[in-house]
């Protein structure tokens, strides 16, 4: 059942949140050791959640998700509950508040299942680098979930949790959806607020949704969106109704199909996948376009000097002093400095934060940071003169499904070109989802549709319209059915 | 670009990291060929172009009135301190 159906199932009666949450901790019970989907499951917190849900449900109060239960991924702080984002470092944080986002979902009556497992601080593409152990892929447990949000991914794939949060700084929501055969929805930048969200990359980073269906993550996100006074970069722009937009037409929707998108690199069934799902929005009435944006295939290297370069300066408030790991017995300042950082970030944090002080070092800045930042400037050009012609672009999410774990992580750059299709929305900041589109060999693949600032709702009705013609977002990995 | 095992002990004082010796010459591999796969982006044509530091544009810095908005919670956030004696955070002696 989807987020909204349960919704729908509580309000008419049909059975009470403290059931749907005892059904949902059973399932974390059984099958998250499985698949290490979550760090931390809090019962105690879901039950108390779920009587006060249930409680105004009976009242007649709430809304369409009051009462439905949710994970977060371990990024978001979440007060009295362990928020480790994934690392060592902050393995014994409590934090002492709530995240906008969390604060918000809870008002809204959802009721919080647990905190996911992710790549260490978000920084990976297949939840390998976690300090608690990789996640595994619900589709076949040899694979990985992708990442860095691969535990809501896997949680709501296998439906332990019937929605999930994430975090999407160069697809790390996309990716593991696609990998998974969810909606993974990465709003505007500034849409929702990353207040309380463990920084990684200032100007990348936004939060968002994975679910089940375009309804579900349109509801979800209706109650994350809007201003918060408490990030500087949360826009004040009205958030409309998602759910209310979800029914509009695709006929005359403009679609831009990225040539870049198809070349070397696109695993076959996937390309064959998201071309069947452009025929289908055709055949629903849409226009389709091919479109040049010569200047993405730079998004890789642009993403990798630009997102390092603020991580080494966001990571370097963890010092062992103010919270998170302190090394044992340090010999003076330096050495706890130097020890604490060292123990506490696993090998890839690390690399991020050499790879970043490097390129913002004195006698390379000019040549890598500044340089990366005016291709990022070509890059959004580019995808500003493509929605100057179109409504929306689309092509895969990731070019290939899931793949082994353990095969990349030997190989950074290889690793990091699993990022290819998703990083130029993020580079721009623009809004994106992945739908399910398809199965290769049994895996799901994602067909990815972008559009400019603040078109949610049109991203929403198009992801909508698909899965009112398929059923691929209806499909349960055979294990979990 | 190929950066030594010494270039990467000084990237890692930078950036205060202890980084084992054993260590040393494996990130000294990754981070070179990181750094070669940057130089991709010389292909583009820059000249003119302003860096973009941030997604959106007209984004003015809000301000609000200077009033105390938060009461004071200090023994609430030191509880996740690793040590910490009559509200202060502790550090190996500094001054000897």
């Amino acid at each position: 059942m989807t987020a909204a159906e349960i919704g729908r199932g509580l309000r008419a009666g049909k059975f009470t949140s403290i059931e749907v949450t005892r059904h949902f901790l059973e399932r974390i019970d059984h099958a998250g050791k499985q698949l290490n989907a979550f760090i931390t499951v809090t019962p105690e917190r879901a039950m108390a959640d779920a009587k006060r849900a249930d409680a105004r449900i009976a009242r007649g109060e709430g809304g369409p998700l009051t009462g439905v239960p949710l994970a977060h991924k371990d990024i978001f702080c979440t007060e009295g509950v362990l928020t480790s984002c994934g690392s060592r470092m902050l393995s014994n944080f409590v934090s002492p508040y709530d995240a906008t986002v969390v604060e918000r979902l809870a008002v809204a009556g959802m009721v919080m299942l647990g905190k996911t497992n992710m790549d260490e601080f978000a920084m990976g593409s297949s939840n390998e680098t976690s300090w608690y152990g990789p996640v595994r892929n619900p589709w076949d447990g040899s694979k990985v979930p992708g990442g860095s949000s691969g535990g809501s991914a896997a949680a709501v794939a296998a439906r332990l949790a019937p929605v999930a949060t994430g975090t999407d700084t160069g697809g790390s929501i996309r990716q593991p959806g696609a990998l998974t055969g969810l909606t993974g929805f990465k709003p505007t930048y500034g849409r929702v607020s990353r207040y309380g969200m463990v920084a990684f990359a200032s100007s990348l980073d936004q939060a968002g949704v994975l679910a089940q269906s375009a309804e579900d993550a349109a509801l979800v996100l209706g109650l994350m969106a809007g201003h918060d006074a408490r990030d500087s970069t949360s826009v004040a722009v009205p958030v409309p109704d998602y759910a209310a937009g979800l029914g509009r037409s695709m006929k005359g929707l403009r679609i831009g199909v990225i040539r870049e998108f198809f070349g070397e690199g696109l695993e076959e069934g996937t390309g064959r996948a998201v071309r069947t799902a452009l025929e289908g929005f055709s055949a629903m009435g849409a226009t389709i376009v091919e479109l040049s944006l010569p200047n993405l295939p730079l998004s890789v290297p642009t993403y990798y000097v630009v997102a390092p370069a603020e991580c080494s300066s966001n990571l370097s408030r963890f010092d062992g002093v103010r919270f998170g790991h302190r090394c044992k017995d340090p010999r003076d300042l330096l050495d706890m400095y130097k020890r604490s950082r060292g123990e506490g970030f696993g090998a890839e944090v690390k690399r991020r934060i050499m790879t970043g002080t490097y390129v913002l070092s004195a006698g390379y800045y000019d040549a890598y940071y500044l340089k990366a930042q005016k291709v990022r400037s070509l890059i959004n050009e580019d995808f500003r003169r493509a929605f100057s012609e179109v409504d929306v672009l689309m092509g895969p999410t990731t070019p290939t499904p899931a793949f082994a774990i353990g095969a990349k992580v030997d190989d950074p750059i290889t690793m990091y070109l699993n990022d290819i299709y998703t990083i130029g929305a993020n580079l721009a900041g623009l809004p994106a989802v992945s739908v399910p589109c398809g199965l290769v060999d049994g895996l799901p693949v994602g067909l990815q549709i972008i559009g400019p600032h603040f078109a949610e709702e049109r991203l929403l009705a198009a992801a909508h319209a698909w899965q009112l013609m398929t059923d691929w977002h209806r499909r349960l990995p055979p294990l979990f059915a | 670009m190929t950066l030594t095992r010494r270039d990467v002990e000084g990237i890692a004082m930078l950036a205060r990291l202890e980084i084992s010796e054993a260590e040393l010459p494996v990130y000294a591999i990754s981070l070179s060929r990181i750094v070669g796969f940057f130089d991709q982006l010389s292909a583009a044509a820059t000249e003119g172009v302003e860096p973009m530091a941030h997604p959106l544009e007209n984004q003015v810095q809000a301000l609000r009135d200077d009033q105390i908005t938060e009461s004071d919670q200090r023994d609430r956030y030191q509880g996740n301190a690793p040590l910490v004696a009559a509200g202060l955070y502790l550090v190996p002696k500094v001054i000897e």
